[in-house]
């Protein structure tokens, strides 16, 4: 796993050594390094713990997740992932995988949300979450993003992800929308989606939860945004608060069409 | 209040409650939502998130009325403080390390102090055309100096380039209101010697960007 990061950088190193130095040049090379990854890319192996954590039984109440309602009914994981987030009567609460599933490790196996939620990235059971989110997010693999937007609830958490979007603040003045509200922006050469409309297949809201090769784990969507408000210099957000969600839904109905391709593989 | 209301519509009215809140209802929950939904983390405190007038202006896919943008652009102008010295121009290297240097003020930054931050530049802007890693939200500063035709920046004719060039780096705001550029100055990311090393590298005719 430690070598991991290495491998990578000296992949980088060879393309960047087999093509001129030119901008262009550049990001191709960046795209083919992409394409090498895709051949083996490790979330595999998350999914496979996910899937094994799912049927698994567990908990205070020695039970699996296999009951879980993803929102296509009891247990129908197969196409669930690009419906989310939608609104779920039992909560009455639009909620998306994450905050799903641990409506449903708390209510099936007796399990304390705050065992996930106050736990760092990476570890103890956030590190169980992230297999779940790679077995769910793969079974959907190659479906279009299709939430649903007929609820109330729906529509508002969309109008609320919307102005959490344009929110500015922080020391620098940035919002989600200073990097994502453009066509054909880049941070350096890392070309930045425009996530206010569809940004196209696999890209944005359709390629995470992703394998990321540069830390060798495996973040779902709250780590991606939980990083993006570090970057944009904002403080901490909550696992699963509701301006993760409301983001999730803004991000997800924009992104309708957009053939999901989680668990994909990042840099 | 507002809160009670969405379950009260969510539980019980669902009839009544077809229809989205109004544009101000929704504007008021989405700032309890930023309230409620964010920590403390390190040096990155909830107090980030209390919005001055040019943030609350500029947090919307439209922009605000020409009266508010006037007003917050001349509340920026105002900020902004020359140097001490009266000297504009630093050492454009150390410009251009900082140009490179893209780190400062997250959670996982141990210090709020100048010192710890880059200017984050080359996220954003082409500089020296040598970088190729260069971000394109802002424009190309590649020969920024000589295409203004600043040959010699003590020259009193290139002293509106100058003074506008720093006026930028300190509260980008005074310009265009909603800018997307950071305040150096005004939100102390960046000290007095700082920005001179970064006007160094925009401005001085020995730096490698006006070549």
């Amino acid at each position: 796993m430690k070598l991991k990061p290495v491998l990578a950088a000296s992949a980088i190193a060879l393309i960047a050594a087999s093509v001129p130095a030119q901008e262009k040049s550049a990001a191709d090379g960046i795209a083919e390094y992409r394409k090498m990854l895709e051949d083996g890319n490790p979330a595999e192996l998350f999914e496979a713990k996910g899937e094994a954590l799912w049927k698994r039984k567990r908990g205070p109440k020695n039970a699996s997740m296999e009951a879980c309602d993803l929102g296509k009914g009891p247990g129908v994981v197969k196409g669930a992932f690009v419906e989310l987030p939608r609104w779920f009567a039992d909560t009455n609460k639009v909620q998306d995988l994450e905050s799903r599933l641990l409506t449903c490790m708390e209510r099936l196996q007796g399990l304390d949300p705050k065992t996930v939620t106050d736990e760092r990235f990476g570890r103890g059971e956030q590190a169980n979450m992230e297999g779940l989110v790679a077995w769910i997010s793969a079974e959907s693999r190659g479906m279009k993003m299709n939430l649903p937007t007929s609820h109330p609830e729906e529509k508002r958490l969309y109008e609320l992800g919307k102005r959490a979007f344009y929110f500015r603040g922080g020391t620098h003045d940035f919002s989600c929308a200073s990097c994502h509200g453009e066509d054909g922006k880049r941070i350096r050469l890392q070309d930045l989606p425009n996530l206010t409309h569809n940004p196209g297949n696999g890209v944005g809201f359709a390629a995470w939860p992703a394998y990321r090769v540069s830390s060798g784990e495996l973040w779902s969507m709250q780590r991606r945004l939980n990083d993006c408000f570090r970057q944009q210099r904002f403080p901490f957000p909550g696992y699963a608060s509701e301006v993760t969600i409301a983001l999730a839904s803004f991000m997800g109905i924009n992104a309708k069409g957009a053939e999901s391709i989680a668990p994909s593989i990042k840099r | 209040m507002k809160t009670s209301i969405t379950l009260a519509c969510g539980a019980v009215l669902l009839a009544a409650c077809a229809s989205l809140p109004s544009p101000a209802e929704l504007d008021q929950q989405a700032q309890a939502m930023m309230k409620a939904s964010f920590r403390d983390q390190g040096i990155a405190k909830v107090d980030r998130i209390q919005q001055d007038l040019g943030q609350s202006a500029c947090s919307s896919d439209k922009p605000p009325s020409d009266a508010v943008s006037k007003q917050v652009e001349k509340e920026a102008m105002a900020t902004i403080q020359p140097p001490s010295d009266g000297r504009y121009l630093g050492d454009w290297k150390r410009g251009e390390a900082l140009a490179q240097n893209g780190r400062g003020m997250t959670w996982t930054d141990a210090s709020i102090e100048t010192k710890a931050n880059g200017g984050n530049c080359y996220n954003c802007h082409q500089i020296d055309k040598k970088e190729i890693s260069f971000g394109t939200i802002g424009p190309s500063l590649w020969n920024y100096g000589k295409l203004r035709g600043v040959l010699n920046p003590d020259d009193p004719a290139a002293k509106p380039i100058v003074d506008y060039t720093w006026g930028k780096l300190w509260n980008s705001k005074a310009y265009s209101a909603c800018s997307n550029m950071p305040r150096f100055g005004h939100a102390k990311l960046l000290d007095e010697g700082q920005l001179k090393d970064i006007m160094a590298l925009l401005l001085d005719p020995k730096s490698p960007v006006n070549q």
